[in-house]
């Protein structure tokens, strides 16, 4: 069993599933018929032997595991190195669920080059993947970095009007952030002579170049997140995406950016993480206060639902940076939660649009007369977005205000108008949508969700409901490794602490 | 006086010049008919060179008194050569025949370029080394202008001449600055009289005489502010001469750039490392602005080269056995990268006559996909973005650049090159995301298929194993330094 390389297998199956994709032959319907079929079950069998990493996980254990080894490129010192802990796994999880999840969605709504699209999609998912397995630092920079190409292709070629000024804006943020951290990987390798990343975890860096690491780190975790004032790429790629592509788009890739900081910004650059909370503090308020406000007056819904993203992001850095078990904790769990909330509401906004195309919220109104079952999934999303006691929201969000409090009131009370806000908008977008009179005539016959979106939507919505009522599972994961990471981060301050003082 | 074992290390030279000179009378003999097998004969024969040169080698070996060296990056630059030289000669035998301008001089021309880039790779002595430089130089001024009957490929050719013949001057003038204030043109007695300086610095004499020699070789790199020629050059010639222009003269130049500065001006580097950072960052910044505005896919391709050399110049600057190999690997992805890149601007044609504008690529994804799918895997890969080989060619070289403290380089670098992905994103773009224009012709030969499925590969495949090229390369860097 702990020579199976499981991880090395879930990442790479999607890819050869996108070979027998790219080996399909036909004409276009058969090439497209075959090409879902494909993607569909590569990547639902994916995702059963991602579950493995569920049930076989140690939950008593901060180590790495599942862990793969294997020289790579010798001349380097870089090892193909595999492994995932208590923070990564449920991401894996995460992705190897949306993926399938999405190129369902995508089954009646992409009808022009399919075969590309789910190539795309399959490459996008082991990208993703090992992004999160990856324990060398070269080797998550490659996935890291590696996603741009398929989303930067989802977004332009299946996207909407302005769909080549967002892919290119989405690309090039993301890169100038990138490049960045890659000379910082590279500085950190020559400082440190490795970049396996838990050597890395236990090495102490000197301070005085922590606070350039950090930056650098922070130039390209920050965009990804994104955090204000570098989150303008995300409101343009998530409305010009397919929905799809939002979808992972901010049920994945958002998470990248607070993944980095989790994973390398906070471990191994103590110092520098203590010096500058107080500016990711103020830098996640001002993202919690001011996309809240702008959210409100949002004419198009998933733009509404990307400025909502942005907010919650907002908790989540702020989680991170309280540095303590509960805000931790609650900003992995946020995450999660976000990550399948948010997919969920943008799978939402697909499901009308597919129906009329169009995303302005002012073209709908008393959808549930003629949509009950949707409306129902959409209130249950909209619930655990606004943070609904019961719903997976509630517990992300409680725990990060309950470690932020400990560490700033201030801090606390003003995200916590974060969430008021965030009621006031969702509440307003569903009463915009789905209450009120059916009066637009085009309105008067669409058709309820059929059975494929249903079966879209239900594992979200069953694990909405259970992270909310039942967390336990997923809390009992996270917490050993949170934990560690905490008294880590003691431990090196406490360190610094005493050679400052014999220092005087 | 000379015995047939002191001519062993210039046997694959040796080699190579009775070819050409072979191929010279059965062409004159034969005729144009002729083309065909000469082209083969000289593909053939660079094989053979390429043998010759792996059985002859062994350490660092010099001949003729010292004027000549060989050691492994000799070899590494000696072979990336060959690969450059043999698939510009393939590339051009179906071209030419579409275009009639089949003529058997085309390939022995090329066949004599690369026997002066053999030499430039292996000059051990400022003599050796202009002998190199001018014997490729004259070659490419005629396959440059080999279109002769186009007004265009002949001011292609002109105006290289012209300005070659400037840098050449430059570079002449900069030697005899240097021997006359060192008293010696080898570059093994330069190294020792450097490292007997001591302290003290060099006479400004040599200085000069080194500047002028760095403006000439960074002409031929085609490096900012010496770049003006490339774009013109790149235009004018006919496609698979640009082809051969983008890979084999640059990795000559860049490796007689390297075996000059690191190797008998290496203790200068103080002198000389702040020349090579300054004309580094122009490169890169004007390459990737200038080739925003370009709607000619081929003067497109000369700033990208422009900004390519600009990377690798990179490595120079650090000057260190890092460096080095950062620009041996840098350089034998670049040719990939480039080869693959212009034998897909080989296949823009439309019936009959070749297209050249970036707006003719729209929508090839739909006609082409695979050629569509191939082109974006090389813009992509010279965007530097991983899984491809051009990241790994960045990485490299920015590895040197922090390990040598070279920071802003490096920073300025990074950003240059998030830059420059923006003009081969457009290129993307518009196959990707554009409304499909009239189809190319498909009348891409096999050879050039085959040439284009092996860059695709190597490419999109150099990450599973990167340490097949780095390892050769660290050898090559290694040994380059010891000597």
């Amino acid at each position: 069993m702990s020579d199976f390389p499981i991880l090395s297998l879930v990442t790479f199956l999607p890819l050869v599933g996108a070979l027998f994709i790219l080996l399909i032959r036909g004409d276009e319907a058969v090439v497209a018929r075959n090409a879902r079929m494909t993607a569909l079950w590569t990547s639902s069998i994916t995702f059963f032997l991602s579950l493995m990493l569920w049930t076989g996980f140690d939950r008593k254990s901060a180590a790495f595991q599942f862990v793969e080894k294997n020289p790579w490129i010798e001349s380097f010192g870089i090892n193909y190195h595999m492994g995932v802990d208590g923070i990564s796994v449920l991401f894996v999880l995460l992705s190897t669920l949306l993926t399938p999840i999405c190129i369902l969605a995508s089954w009646d709504a992409i009808k022009v080059r399919v075969r590309e699209y789910m190539i795309a999609f399959l490459v996008l998912e082991t990208l993703m993947v090992g992004m999160f397995c990856a324990l060398d630092f070269v080797l998550f920079y490659i996935f890291f970095e590696g996603v741009l190409i398929p989303m930067f292709l989802i977004i332009g070629v299946w996207g909407g009007q302005r769909r080549v000024y967002a892919a290119f804006k989405f690309f090039l943020y993301t890169l100038t952030g990138s490049v960045l951290m890659l000379l910082a990987i590279l500085a950190i390798y020559l400082q440190a002579g490795t970049t396996d990343v838990p050597t890395l975890l236990k090495y102490a860096l000197p301070g005085d170049i922590q606070y350039w690491l950090w930056l650098a780190f922070f130039a390209s975790f920050a965009v990804k997140v994104p955090m204000w004032p570098v989150h303008t790429w995300l409101p343009d790629a998530h409305v010009e995406a397919p929905t799809a592509g939002s979808v992972i788009l901010a049920g994945v890739l958002l998470k990248m950016g607070a993944y980095g900081f989790l994973r390398f910004s906070v471990p191994m650059l103590p110092v520098a993480t203590d010096f500058f909370t107080p500016m990711v503090f103020t830098l996640s308020i001002i993202a919690v206060i001011y996309t809240s406000l702008v959210a409100l007056v949002q004419l198009d819904m998933k733009k509404l639902i990307a400025y909502s993203s942005v907010a919650h992001m907002g908790f989540v850095t702020l989680g991170i940076f309280t540095l303590n078990q509960q805000g931790v904790t609650g900003a992995i769990f946020q995450m999660l939660s976000h990550g399948i909330v948010s997919a969920a509401l943008f799978l939402c906004v697909g499901v009308i649009y597919d129906r009329m195309h169009t995303r302005e919220i002012a073209r709908y109104g008393g959808l549930a007369e003629r949509m009950p079952v949707y409306a129902f999934f959409f209130m249950v999303f909209m619930l655990a977005s606004v943070g609904l006691p019961g719903t997976s929201g509630f517990v992300g969000e409680i725990l990060i205000l309950v470690g932020l409090f400990q560490v700033s009131t201030w801090a606390a009370t003003l995200a916590a108008t974060g969430v008021i806000l965030g009621a006031a908008y969702m509440l307003w977008l569903y009463r915009r949508v789905i209450f009120g009179k059916l009066t637009k005539n085009d309105l008067k016959s669409i058709m309820d969700m059929n059975r494929r979106e249903v079966a879209v939507f239900t594992p979200l919505l069953v694990l909405t409901i259970l992270m909310g009522v039942y967390p336990g599972p997923f809390l009992e994961i996270i917490e050993v490794s949170v934990t560690n990471l905490v008294d880590q981060h003691k431990t090196a301050m406490a360190a610094v602490e005493a050679l400052s003082v014999s220092g005087r | 006086m000379l015995s047939m074992s002191q001519l062993t290390p210039a046997l694959p030279e040796i080699v190579l010049a009775c070819t050409c000179m072979a191929l010279l009378m059965l062409g004159v003999f034969r005729g144009d008919s002729s083309t065909r097998s000469v082209s083969w004969i000289a593909v053939l024969a660079l094989v053979v060179v390429g043998v010759v040169l792996t059985s002859v080698q062994s350490g660092r070996m010099v001949a003729f008194g010292g004027q000549f060296v060989v050691d492994d990056f000799a070899h590494f630059m000696k072979w990336l050569i060959i690969i450059g030289s043999s698939l510009a000669i393939i590339m051009s035998i179906n071209f030419n025949e579409q275009e009639s301008i089949a003529r058997f001089e085309y390939p022995v021309l090329i066949l004599f370029a690369t026997l002066g880039m053999f030499m430039m790779v292996s000059a051990n002595d400022l003599i050796s080394l202009y002998v190199g430089l001018e014997l490729q130089s004259l070659a490419l001024y005629v396959v440059a202008a080999f279109r002769r009957d186009s007004l265009k490929s002949s001011e292609a050719g002109l105006k290289y001449f012209v300005l070659g013949a400037l840098s050449s001057g430059m570079l002449l003038y900069g030697c005899s600055l240097i021997y006359g204030f060192a008293g010696t043109t080898s570059f093994d007695g330069l190294a020792t009289l450097f490292k007997g300086l001591g302290g003290t610095g060099p006479s400004v004499g040599l200085v000069v005489g080194l500047v002028f020699l760095i403006a000439g070789l960074a002409f031929k790199v085609s490096a900012v502010p010496f770049h003006m020629w490339t774009p013109d050059v790149y235009e004018g010639a006919p496609t698979p001469v640009t082809a051969f222009f983008a890979v084999a003269p640059k990795i000559a130049a860049i490796a007689l750039f390297v075996r000059v500065l690191v190797g008998p001006f290496g203790v200068l580097i103080a002198e000389w490392q702040q020349v090579i950072v300054l004309i580094s960052i122009a490169s890169m910044v004007l390459g990737a602005l200038a080739a925003i505005w370009q709607d000619n896919i081929k003067r497109l391709l000369a700033y990208s080269s422009i900004g390519h050399m600009g990377y690798a110049l990179i490595g120079l600057a650090a000057g260190t056995e890092a460096g080095v190999r950062g620009i041996l690997v840098y350089m034998a992805i670049y040719l990939a990268m480039n080869v693959g890149t212009f034998c897909c601007v080989l296949a823009m044609r439309r019936t009959g006559r070749m297209v050249e504008g970036i707006s003719d690529l729209a929508g090839l994804a739909r006609n082409q996909p695979m050629l569509a799918l191939a082109l974006a895997i090389f813009m992509f890969s010279m965007a530097g973005i991983p899984p491809l080989a051009g990241f790994f060619g960045k990485l490299y070289i920015f590895l040197a650049a922090i390990e040598s403290g070279l920071y802003t380089l490096a920073i300025i670098g990074v950003l240059a090159s998030v830059i420059g992905s923006y003009y081969y994103l457009r290129i993307i773009k518009i196959m990707y995301f554009d409304e499909p224009a009239e189809a190319f012709d498909r009348t891409m030969s096999r050879e050039v298929k085959i040439i284009l499925v092996g860059t695709t590969l190597f490419v999109t495949f150099f990450i599973v194993r990167p340490d097949i090229v780095v390892g050769g390369a660290g050898t090559a860097a290694r040994m380059l330094l010891a000597g």
